[in-house]
């Protein structure tokens, strides 16, 4: 197991060399630039040149390339041309709150899909079936800006449950040592603060989870269909055993291999920022920042974040291989 | 029935029989088709430690009737009437939570293919004991001891290691010695084995029905041995009901079936056996056809379109179960006293 892990970590490198040239080629390869849009449509040629020079960008690109790698290696990922903060300060700040939004709409999307999946599959070709199956149809459809603003609107401003915007109530007093406010509530003792910081994540994550939601949904629904057919299900009703067991061992245990690799891929998505979810609810979070910083041609941000979102990624990939092996011992790895 | 039948083994209604099928039907419905009738009119009983043989080919709803009996049937879209008696209880009326508790504790059944049987994910050790904890109550630990003491009894080496083990990592027989010990854990009253070795190697085989039959007489356990192949149950039935197209079209027992078989049916099945003492170059005779062509039992016998007997009157009715010790449904049988050898298809 521990091999395994060394060795798929260690595959990270080569990607991670590889994807640093090409993101680095890409980014520069959208039209104008940092400093272009830095100074607006009436900047002189004279000044262009000026702010090109300030931040090295008139400089041969795989010189620029050589020293940036030779930064990142440093765990310096350059300073925020848009933002004029250190990348690095950025990521921190930001990222904690897109991994308190996936979390909360995986929670969500497992949490309510896999018992709905179930109970079509167990109900197979009755209403409730067709019920979360068209359901889940209008799940995947649904743009989420427009559910975003919905759910906003009957939740937060309508019947006033929940916060409309933002990560946490600015009026309170709450400290942030880890940068995950939830979080922060517990480890500061701020019990009001760690309410408050969920209260800002519910509607959020349920947007945002409304995808995965059904999609987990399908894929339980149709491995739970194929499990039931299995005849291990069928020797464990002959032994008579109690209906949990039946269900949660037998049945539950290997309809679930399915969902947990479609979780992990979600997972990984979801890490690398929900910009639309993120835009609407006005959450400060990694994709917000980043597609500002595409529009900003913030090269060093745009950089280190794609490089950043790529380790997460692989690491989530990771995990969920090793997860796989823990639930299924046909593939357990040595 | 007249009251002559009553005393014959293997004949419903026996008095003390442990299991009593009386009626079977199961009727298969889907919209849009045709209703299936996979098992009509099926009675037999089983007395106590009694081994009886279903036979027949596949489809001819050898496996409905197990698993109608063991009220597996899938609830929706399956139309199971008759009666199921198991030591005086109606099995079919019974509720789902007294059919569970009976389920692997006084009836318990091996299924065909052991590959596909056992749960991948599931260590043995936990298949074996979930049926002990279950019925008998046993903590963990208790049930482990009592688990690794049955894997050795039906013969799986190095039982503490195999316990840990899961099935992938174990051979076909091993897998099926496996579901032996589970079936057999809590000393059932009756064990149905599906098939239990058609999957296996010829080999293996042998070595597993020789498991069943200590087993069964170890326990004094019924055991209903549902197979296509005579010879398994030349070597271990009592009383043998040979089926085709959902019914039992003869019943004997063991001897004189083997003996004397009257249905053409039967006959035809045991000519398609290749033999020892058979001189070479005689080939062997299939039965002509398929189990497809069949006609509707209401019509008439459903082995006409195959039968080497056949004549006018085996059409416009259905023929009953007739006879005692010896019945069967056929109003043109092999002459008494004929042996197999003479069945000669045209």
């Amino acid at each position: 197991m521990l091999g395994f892990v060394a060795r798929r970590l260690a595959l990270l490198v080569p990607i991670l060399l590889g994807l640093s040239v090409l993101l680095f080629l890409w980014v520069r390869a959208l039209p104008g630039g940092p400093a272009e849009a830095l100074l607006g449509e009436r900047a002189t040629p004279e000044a262009v040149a000026r702010v090109k020079k300030l931040y090295g960008l008139d400089r041969p690109w795989y010189e620029q390339y050589l020293t940036w790698v030779g930064n990142v290696f440093r765990g310096d990922l350059g300073v925020s041309s848009r933002t004029q903060h250190p990348v690095v300060e950025e990521l921190l700040r930001t990222f904690p709150a897109t991994v308190e939004l996936a979390l909360v709409a995986m929670v969500f999307a497992v949490g309510a899909g896999v018992p709905l999946g179930y109970l079509a599959a167990r109900r197979h070709g009755t209403w409730i079936d067709h019920v979360s199956v068209a359901g889940s149809l209008f799940g995947i459809t649904i743009p989420v800006f427009f559910l975003g603003y919905m759910l906003k609107f009957v939740f937060a401003e309508k019947l006033g449950l929940l916060p409309t915007d933002g990560r946490q109530d600015p009026l309170l007093d709450a400290g942030h040592p880890t940068g995950f406010y939830v979080l922060d509530g517990l480890v500061t003792g701020n019990m009001e603060a760690f309410g408050d910081a969920l209260a800002h994540l519910v509607l959020p994550g349920v947007a945002l989870g409304t995808i995965p939601l059904a999609i987990v949904v399908r894929i339980t629904r149709a491995s739970v269909l194929d499990v039931l057919h299995e005849d291990y299900v069928r020797t464990a009703e002959a032994k008579g055993l109690a209906p949990a067991t039946i269900r949660g061992r037998h049945v539950l245990r290997n309809a679930l291999l399915p969902v947990v690799t479609v979780v992990g891929l979600q997972v990984g998505l979801l890490l690398g920022g929900a910009v639309l979810t993120e835009t609407v609810f006005a959450f400060p979070g990694f994709g917000k920042f980043m597609a500002d910083s595409i529009v900003a041609r913030d090269y060093a941000v745009l950089q280190g974040f794609i490089l950043f979102t790529a380790v997460i990624f692989v690491l989530v990939n990771l995990l969920v291989d090793v997860a796989y092996g823990l639930i299924d011992p046909r593939v357990r790895v040595t | 029935m007249g009251p002559a039948n009553a005393a014959s083994p293997g004949s419903p209604g026996s008095p003390g029989s442990l299991l009593d099928v009386r009626d079977l039907t199961v009727v298969f419905r889907q919209r849009g088709r045709a209703d299936v009738r996979a098992v009509d009119g099926v009675s037999f009983s089983v007395s106590p430690g009694e081994t009886v043989g279903l036979v027949g080919e596949s489809g001819c709803g050898k496996s409905v009737t197990s698993l109608a009996i063991m009220g597996l049937l899938p609830k929706r879209g399956v139309h199971v009437t008759g009666g199921v008696a198991f030591d005086g209880t109606d099995l079919l009326a019974l509720p789902p939570d007294k059919l569970r508790a009976l389920r692997g504790r006084e009836l318990a059944v091996v299924f065909q293919d052991p590959m596909t049987s056992l749960n991948p994910v599931v260590p043995i050790g936990t298949q074996v004991t979930e049926v002990l904890t279950r019925h008998r109550g046993l903590g963990n630990g208790e049930a482990r001891r009592e688990a690794a003491d049955l894997l050795r009894r039906v013969g799986i080496p190095d039982p503490s290691r195999r316990l840990r083990e899961y099935p992938h990592q174990l051979s076909g027989g091993m897998r099926q010695r496996a579901l032996i010990a589970a079936a057999l854990a809590c000393r059932p009253r009756l064990l149905i084995a599906d098939e239990p070795t058609t999957a296996l190697d010829v080999t293996i085989q042998a070595q597993i029905l020789e498991l069943l039959r200590t087993l069964v007489a170890e326990s004094g356990t019924a055991l209903v041995l549902i197979t296509h192949d005579l010879g398994v149950v030349a070597g271990m039935c009592d009383t043998v009901h040979v089926m085709y197209a959902g019914r039992i079209v003869e019943r004997a027992p063991r001897y004189d079936l083997f003996a004397s078989p009257r249905h053409p049916y039967t006959g035809g099945l045991l000519a398609s056996v290749p033999r020892l003492d058979q001189p070479r170059g005689v080939r062997l005779e299939p039965i002509k056809g398929s189990p497809r062509d069949t006609i509707p039992w209401a019509r008439g016998c459903a082995f006409a379109p195959r039968c080497p007997n056949r004549v006018e009157a085996c059409t416009p009715d259905a023929p009953d179960l007739e006879g005692g010790r010896h019945a069967l449904r056929c109003v043109n049988p092999l002459p008494s006293d004929s042996p197999e050898a003479k069945v000669v298809h045209p």
